[in-house]
Protein backbone atom coordinates (compact mmCIF):
# COMPACT_ATOMS: atom_id res chain seq x y z
CA UNK A 1 0.00 0.00 0.00
CA UNK A 2 2.54 2.63 0.94
CA UNK A 3 4.77 1.47 -2.43
CA UNK A 4 2.37 2.36 -4.16
CA UNK A 5 1.36 5.43 -2.74
CA UNK A 6 4.89 6.48 -3.27
CA UNK A 7 4.92 5.11 -6.97
CA UNK A 8 1.86 7.47 -7.20
CA UNK A 9 3.21 10.11 -6.00
CA UNK A 10 6.59 9.88 -8.03
CA UNK A 11 4.04 9.45 -11.25
CA UNK A 12 2.91 12.73 -10.08
CA UNK A 13 6.00 14.35 -9.17
CA UNK A 14 7.25 13.15 -12.93
CA UNK A 15 3.92 14.28 -14.70
CA UNK A 16 4.62 17.72 -13.52
CA UNK A 17 7.87 18.06 -14.14
CA UNK A 18 7.02 17.27 -17.91
CA UNK A 19 4.65 19.86 -17.52
CA UNK A 20 6.66 22.54 -16.55
CA UNK A 21 7.19 23.84 -19.72
CA UNK A 22 8.85 27.13 -20.87
CA UNK A 23 6.79 29.13 -23.62
CA UNK A 24 9.45 31.00 -25.08
CA UNK A 25 8.67 31.30 -29.23
CA UNK A 26 6.80 34.22 -30.26
CA UNK A 27 4.25 33.66 -32.87
CA UNK A 28 3.58 36.77 -34.46
CA UNK A 29 0.60 35.77 -36.98
CA UNK A 30 -1.88 34.69 -34.35
CA UNK A 31 -1.00 37.15 -31.56
CA UNK A 32 -2.52 40.64 -31.63
CA UNK A 33 -2.20 43.86 -29.67
CA UNK A 34 -5.56 46.00 -29.52
CA UNK A 35 -6.79 48.92 -28.09
CA UNK A 36 -9.89 51.11 -27.51
CA UNK A 37 -9.85 54.44 -27.48
CA UNK A 38 -13.11 56.62 -26.19
CA UNK A 39 -14.29 59.64 -29.17
CA UNK A 40 -16.78 61.76 -27.40
CA UNK A 41 -18.44 58.52 -25.26
CA UNK A 42 -18.16 56.55 -28.46
CA UNK A 43 -15.44 53.49 -28.30
CA UNK A 44 -13.59 53.15 -30.99
CA UNK A 45 -11.64 50.22 -32.06
CA UNK A 46 -7.56 50.04 -33.00
CA UNK A 47 -5.20 47.77 -33.31
CA UNK A 48 -1.23 47.47 -34.06
CA UNK A 49 -0.13 45.36 -37.09
CA UNK A 50 3.40 45.01 -35.75
CA UNK A 51 5.13 44.21 -32.83
CA UNK A 52 7.29 41.73 -31.51
CA UNK A 53 7.43 39.73 -28.15
CA UNK A 54 10.26 37.80 -26.22
CA UNK A 55 9.15 35.94 -23.81
CA UNK A 56 10.15 32.80 -21.40
CA UNK A 57 7.30 31.59 -19.44
CA UNK A 58 6.51 28.74 -17.26
CA UNK A 59 3.33 28.46 -15.88
CA UNK A 60 4.89 26.79 -12.80
CA UNK A 61 7.60 29.35 -12.26
CA UNK A 62 6.27 32.57 -12.69
CA UNK A 63 8.84 33.83 -10.24
CA UNK A 64 11.41 33.59 -12.84
CA UNK A 65 9.49 34.69 -16.54
CA UNK A 66 10.35 37.67 -18.64
CA UNK A 67 8.40 39.28 -21.19
CA UNK A 68 10.17 42.29 -23.45
CA UNK A 69 7.51 43.59 -26.19
CA UNK A 70 8.76 45.78 -29.06
CA UNK A 71 6.53 47.85 -30.60
CA UNK A 72 6.36 49.49 -34.35
CA UNK A 73 4.49 52.77 -33.60
CA UNK A 74 3.87 53.06 -37.54
CA UNK A 75 1.68 50.17 -37.97
CA UNK A 76 -0.92 51.45 -36.21
CA UNK A 77 -5.22 51.08 -37.36
CA UNK A 78 -6.65 53.92 -35.45
CA UNK A 79 -9.64 52.98 -36.33
CA UNK A 80 -10.21 55.49 -39.45
CA UNK A 81 -7.94 56.61 -42.45
CA UNK A 82 -8.21 60.13 -40.99
CA UNK A 83 -7.61 59.00 -37.49
CA UNK A 84 -4.53 56.54 -38.71
CA UNK A 85 -2.79 59.74 -40.46
CA UNK A 86 -3.42 61.96 -37.57
CA UNK A 87 -2.08 59.60 -34.70
CA UNK A 88 1.46 59.28 -36.12
CA UNK A 89 2.06 62.82 -36.01
CA UNK A 90 3.76 65.40 -34.17
CA UNK A 91 0.77 65.62 -31.50
CA UNK A 92 0.32 61.81 -30.80
CA UNK A 93 3.14 59.15 -31.38
CA UNK A 94 5.53 61.24 -33.19
CA UNK A 95 7.11 57.75 -34.92
CA UNK A 96 9.48 60.85 -36.45
CA UNK A 97 11.60 60.80 -33.64
CA UNK A 98 10.09 57.48 -31.73
CA UNK A 99 9.48 54.37 -33.96
CA UNK A 100 8.81 52.55 -30.82
CA UNK A 101 7.19 51.53 -27.80
CA UNK A 102 8.70 49.15 -25.86
CA UNK A 103 7.81 47.17 -22.52
CA UNK A 104 9.92 45.40 -20.41
CA UNK A 105 8.61 43.17 -17.65
CA UNK A 106 9.89 43.37 -13.84
CA UNK A 107 7.09 40.76 -12.39
CA UNK A 108 5.10 38.04 -13.09
CA UNK A 109 3.17 37.45 -9.73
CA UNK A 110 0.76 34.46 -9.93
CA UNK A 111 -2.96 35.63 -9.00
CA UNK A 112 -4.40 31.97 -8.34
CA UNK A 113 -5.58 29.34 -10.89
CA UNK A 114 -5.12 30.76 -14.79
CA UNK A 115 -4.35 33.81 -13.27
CA UNK A 116 -1.38 36.08 -13.37
CA UNK A 117 -0.12 40.39 -13.34
CA UNK A 118 2.75 41.10 -15.13
CA UNK A 119 3.82 44.53 -14.29
CA UNK A 120 7.32 46.32 -15.70
CA UNK A 121 8.08 49.44 -17.82
CA UNK A 122 6.46 50.56 -20.40
CA UNK A 123 8.19 53.18 -22.40
CA UNK A 124 6.09 55.12 -25.64
CA UNK A 125 7.72 58.37 -26.96
CA UNK A 126 10.40 58.55 -24.52
CA UNK A 127 8.39 58.32 -21.12
CA UNK A 128 9.01 55.66 -19.01
CA UNK A 129 5.97 54.23 -16.49
CA UNK A 130 5.16 51.69 -14.47
CA UNK A 131 2.46 49.51 -15.78
CA UNK A 132 0.40 46.70 -14.59
CA UNK A 133 -1.95 44.28 -16.26
CA UNK A 134 -3.73 41.26 -15.04
CA UNK A 135 -3.92 38.23 -17.78
CA UNK A 136 -5.24 34.60 -17.90
CA UNK A 137 -2.97 31.73 -19.45
CA UNK A 138 -3.75 28.41 -20.94
CA UNK A 139 -2.37 25.99 -23.53
CA UNK A 140 -4.41 25.15 -26.46
CA UNK A 141 -2.34 22.20 -27.98
CA UNK A 142 1.15 22.79 -27.60
CA UNK A 143 0.89 26.59 -27.17
CA UNK A 144 0.00 28.71 -24.74
CA UNK A 145 -2.10 31.78 -24.63
CA UNK A 146 -1.91 35.15 -22.84
CA UNK A 147 -4.74 36.85 -22.49
CA UNK A 148 -4.72 40.30 -21.01
CA UNK A 149 -5.60 44.06 -20.41
CA UNK A 150 -5.04 47.32 -18.85
CA UNK A 151 -5.82 51.20 -19.36
CA UNK A 152 -3.24 53.16 -19.83
CA UNK A 153 -3.73 57.08 -19.53
CA UNK A 154 -2.36 58.44 -22.97
CA UNK A 155 -1.29 61.70 -21.08
CA UNK A 156 1.14 59.86 -18.68
CA UNK A 157 2.97 59.37 -22.39
CA UNK A 158 2.38 62.79 -23.94
CA UNK A 159 -0.02 61.01 -26.37
CA UNK A 160 -2.34 63.48 -27.96
CA UNK A 161 -0.59 67.06 -26.93
CA UNK A 162 -1.71 70.57 -27.14
CA UNK A 163 -5.22 70.73 -28.28
CA UNK A 164 -5.62 67.11 -28.27
CA UNK A 165 -5.05 67.46 -24.18
CA UNK A 166 -8.44 68.12 -24.20
CA UNK A 167 -10.20 65.14 -22.62
CA UNK A 168 -13.63 65.63 -23.15
CA UNK A 169 -13.02 64.81 -26.66
CA UNK A 170 -10.64 61.30 -26.56
CA UNK A 171 -10.54 60.37 -23.32
CA UNK A 172 -7.09 60.10 -21.42
CA UNK A 173 -7.84 56.35 -20.04
CA UNK A 174 -7.15 54.11 -23.32
CA UNK A 175 -7.84 49.96 -23.09
CA UNK A 176 -4.97 48.11 -24.31
CA UNK A 177 -5.98 44.01 -25.20
CA UNK A 178 -3.31 41.81 -25.60
CA UNK A 179 -3.86 38.47 -27.03
CA UNK A 180 -0.15 36.80 -27.14
CA UNK A 181 0.34 33.38 -28.90
CA UNK A 182 3.78 31.88 -27.59
CA UNK A 183 5.10 28.17 -28.38
CA UNK A 184 7.29 26.15 -26.33
CA UNK A 185 10.86 25.70 -26.85
CA UNK A 186 11.79 22.91 -28.72
CA UNK A 187 14.86 21.90 -26.42
CA UNK A 188 12.56 21.97 -23.11
CA UNK A 189 10.31 19.56 -24.77
CA UNK B 1 -66.24 74.73 -44.54
CA UNK B 2 -63.22 72.35 -44.04
CA UNK B 3 -60.61 73.63 -41.74
CA UNK B 4 -57.82 75.26 -43.63
CA UNK B 5 -55.23 74.86 -41.18
CA UNK B 6 -52.88 72.27 -39.99
CA UNK B 7 -53.43 70.59 -35.82
CA UNK B 8 -51.07 72.36 -33.79
CA UNK B 9 -48.84 69.24 -33.29
CA UNK B 10 -48.37 69.13 -37.19
CA UNK B 11 -47.42 73.03 -37.12
CA UNK B 12 -45.18 72.57 -34.21
CA UNK B 13 -43.11 69.48 -35.46
CA UNK B 14 -42.70 71.13 -39.02
CA UNK B 15 -40.92 74.07 -38.09
CA UNK B 16 -39.24 72.36 -35.13
CA UNK B 17 -38.12 69.72 -37.80
CA UNK B 18 -37.66 72.56 -41.23
CA UNK B 19 -35.27 74.83 -38.10
CA UNK B 20 -33.38 71.65 -37.08
CA UNK B 21 -32.93 70.23 -40.84
CA UNK B 22 -31.33 73.57 -42.02
CA UNK B 23 -28.90 73.28 -39.06
CA UNK B 24 -27.89 69.90 -39.45
CA UNK B 25 -27.37 70.19 -43.23
CA UNK B 26 -24.96 73.61 -42.93
CA UNK B 27 -23.60 71.63 -39.99
CA UNK B 28 -22.76 68.83 -42.35
CA UNK B 29 -20.96 70.54 -45.17
CA UNK B 30 -19.57 72.49 -43.16
CA UNK B 31 -17.77 69.96 -40.72
CA UNK B 32 -16.95 67.61 -43.35
CA UNK B 33 -14.27 69.41 -45.24
CA UNK B 34 -12.16 70.26 -41.61
CA UNK B 35 -8.91 69.06 -41.09
CA UNK B 36 -9.10 66.55 -37.90
CA UNK B 37 -9.41 68.27 -34.31
CA UNK B 38 -11.41 67.91 -31.10
CA UNK B 39 -13.43 70.96 -32.36
CA UNK B 40 -14.14 68.45 -35.77
CA UNK B 41 -14.89 65.37 -33.25
CA UNK B 42 -17.65 67.61 -31.21
CA UNK B 43 -19.29 68.63 -34.82
CA UNK B 44 -19.33 65.24 -35.78
CA UNK B 45 -21.00 63.96 -32.10
CA UNK B 46 -23.43 66.92 -32.43
CA UNK B 47 -24.30 66.36 -36.00
CA UNK B 48 -25.60 62.74 -34.91
CA UNK B 49 -27.32 63.60 -31.68
CA UNK B 50 -29.29 65.85 -33.75
CA UNK B 51 -29.53 63.85 -36.55
CA UNK B 52 -30.77 60.94 -34.32
CA UNK B 53 -33.09 63.38 -32.59
CA UNK B 54 -34.75 64.60 -36.46
CA UNK B 55 -34.96 60.71 -36.73
CA UNK B 56 -37.35 60.45 -33.70
CA UNK B 57 -39.17 63.17 -34.85
CA UNK B 58 -39.97 62.12 -38.49
CA UNK B 59 -41.10 59.10 -36.79
CA UNK B 60 -43.40 61.11 -34.62
CA UNK B 61 -44.75 63.15 -37.17
CA UNK B 62 -45.59 60.20 -39.33
CA UNK B 63 -47.62 58.94 -36.31
CA UNK B 64 -49.27 62.16 -35.98
CA UNK B 65 -49.64 62.22 -39.72
CA UNK B 66 -51.44 58.81 -39.85
CA UNK B 67 -54.55 59.90 -37.26
CA UNK B 68 -54.71 63.34 -38.50
CA UNK B 69 -55.21 64.83 -42.20
CA UNK B 70 -53.68 68.03 -43.48
CA UNK B 71 -56.47 70.50 -44.35
CA UNK B 72 -57.57 69.59 -48.35
CA UNK B 73 -55.88 72.08 -50.75
CA UNK B 74 -57.75 74.40 -52.18
CA UNK B 75 -60.06 73.46 -54.80
CA UNK B 76 -59.13 75.53 -57.25
CA UNK B 77 -55.82 74.29 -57.77
CA UNK B 78 -55.13 72.13 -61.43
CA UNK B 79 -55.24 68.47 -60.53
CA UNK B 80 -51.11 68.24 -61.81
CA UNK B 81 -50.35 70.84 -59.21
CA UNK B 82 -52.73 68.61 -56.77
CA UNK B 83 -50.58 65.43 -58.04
CA UNK B 84 -47.31 67.30 -57.57
CA UNK B 85 -48.04 68.69 -54.13
CA UNK B 86 -49.25 65.23 -53.04
CA UNK B 87 -45.92 63.37 -54.84
CA UNK B 88 -43.56 66.32 -53.00
CA UNK B 89 -44.98 65.78 -49.55
CA UNK B 90 -44.19 61.63 -50.17
CA UNK B 91 -40.61 62.29 -51.05
CA UNK B 92 -40.13 64.43 -47.75
CA UNK B 93 -41.17 61.87 -45.39
CA UNK B 94 -39.11 59.24 -47.48
CA UNK B 95 -36.21 61.38 -47.74
CA UNK B 96 -36.88 62.60 -43.51
CA UNK B 97 -36.48 58.88 -42.96
CA UNK B 98 -33.91 57.69 -45.09
CA UNK B 99 -31.50 60.56 -44.68
CA UNK B 100 -30.92 60.15 -40.67
CA UNK B 101 -31.17 56.21 -41.69
CA UNK B 102 -28.11 56.28 -43.72
CA UNK B 103 -26.11 58.60 -41.72
CA UNK B 104 -26.36 56.17 -38.65
CA UNK B 105 -25.58 52.82 -41.17
CA UNK B 106 -22.60 55.05 -42.83
CA UNK B 107 -21.29 55.77 -39.28
CA UNK B 108 -21.66 51.57 -38.69
CA UNK B 109 -20.19 50.88 -41.30
CA UNK B 110 -17.24 53.37 -40.52
CA UNK B 111 -16.52 51.63 -37.49
CA UNK B 112 -18.39 54.43 -34.89
CA UNK B 113 -20.89 53.54 -33.16
CA UNK B 114 -23.89 56.47 -32.64
CA UNK B 115 -24.07 57.15 -28.65
CA UNK B 116 -27.03 59.63 -28.23
CA UNK B 117 -25.65 62.27 -26.45
CA UNK B 118 -22.47 60.30 -25.58
CA UNK B 119 -24.93 58.12 -22.97
CA UNK B 120 -27.74 55.72 -25.34
CA UNK B 121 -25.66 53.67 -27.44
CA UNK B 122 -27.58 52.87 -30.98
CA UNK B 123 -27.27 49.42 -32.12
CA UNK B 124 -24.45 48.67 -34.92
CA UNK B 125 -26.86 47.57 -38.13
CA UNK B 126 -23.76 47.31 -39.99
CA UNK B 127 -20.70 45.51 -39.63
CA UNK B 128 -17.68 47.80 -40.09
CA UNK B 129 -16.54 48.17 -44.29
CA UNK B 130 -14.92 50.82 -45.64
CA UNK B 131 -16.42 50.63 -48.99
CA UNK B 132 -19.99 50.12 -48.19
CA UNK B 133 -18.90 53.22 -45.67
CA UNK B 134 -18.00 55.12 -48.42
CA UNK B 135 -20.80 54.41 -50.93
CA UNK B 136 -23.39 55.33 -47.89
CA UNK B 137 -21.52 58.49 -46.99
CA UNK B 138 -22.55 59.01 -50.95
CA UNK B 139 -25.72 58.24 -50.67
CA UNK B 140 -26.34 60.38 -47.39
CA UNK B 141 -24.87 63.39 -49.76
CA UNK B 142 -27.38 62.99 -52.63
CA UNK B 143 -30.14 62.05 -50.45
CA UNK B 144 -29.40 65.48 -48.66
CA UNK B 145 -29.06 67.91 -52.20
CA UNK B 146 -31.95 65.86 -52.98
CA UNK B 147 -33.89 67.02 -50.11
CA UNK B 148 -32.53 70.68 -50.31
CA UNK B 149 -33.75 70.86 -53.73
CA UNK B 150 -37.03 70.06 -52.51
CA UNK B 151 -36.88 72.51 -50.21
CA UNK B 152 -36.29 75.40 -52.70
CA UNK B 153 -39.75 73.84 -54.60
CA UNK B 154 -41.47 72.98 -51.43
CA UNK B 155 -40.53 77.52 -50.36
CA UNK B 156 -41.35 78.48 -53.81
CA UNK B 157 -44.92 76.84 -53.98
CA UNK B 158 -45.94 77.66 -50.53
CA UNK B 159 -44.99 81.60 -51.58
CA UNK B 160 -46.30 81.15 -54.86
CA UNK B 161 -49.58 80.12 -53.04
CA UNK B 162 -49.45 83.05 -50.86
CA UNK B 163 -48.39 86.06 -52.89
CA UNK B 164 -49.93 84.69 -56.56
CA UNK B 165 -52.82 82.53 -55.57
CA UNK B 166 -53.47 84.39 -52.24
CA UNK B 167 -54.73 81.10 -50.83
CA UNK B 168 -54.95 79.68 -47.36
CA UNK B 169 -52.27 77.44 -47.90
CA UNK B 170 -49.00 79.00 -46.67
CA UNK B 171 -51.32 80.39 -43.56
CA UNK B 172 -52.47 77.15 -42.88
CA UNK B 173 -48.62 76.41 -41.38
CA UNK B 174 -48.32 79.59 -39.94
CA UNK B 175 -51.23 80.24 -37.71
CA UNK B 176 -49.98 83.70 -36.88
CA UNK B 177 -50.29 85.00 -41.00
CA UNK B 178 -53.87 84.92 -41.15
CA UNK B 179 -55.29 86.01 -44.23
CA UNK B 180 -57.92 88.78 -44.56
CA UNK B 181 -60.68 87.00 -46.36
Amino acid sequence: MKAIRLALTALLLASRSVHAVEFNHFVAEQSSLQFVSRQMGVAVDGRFRRFSVKLAFDPARPAVAKAQLELDLASVDAGSPDADGEVVGKPWFNVKAFPMATFVSKAIRPLGGDRFELSGKLTIKGRTHDVSAPFVFRQEGDNGIFDGAFVLKRLDFGIGDGIWSDVSTVANEVQIKFHIIAAPAAASK
Amino acid sequence: MPDTRYTHPAIVLHWLMAVLLMALFSLGIYMHDLPLSPDKLKLYAWHKWAGVTAFVLVLLRLAWRVGHQPPPLPAAMPGWQKAAAHGIHQLFYLLMVAIPLTGWLMSSAKGFQTVYFGILPLPDLLAKDKELGELLETVHKVLNLSLAALVVAHVGAALKHHLRDRDEVLSGMLPFLKRKS
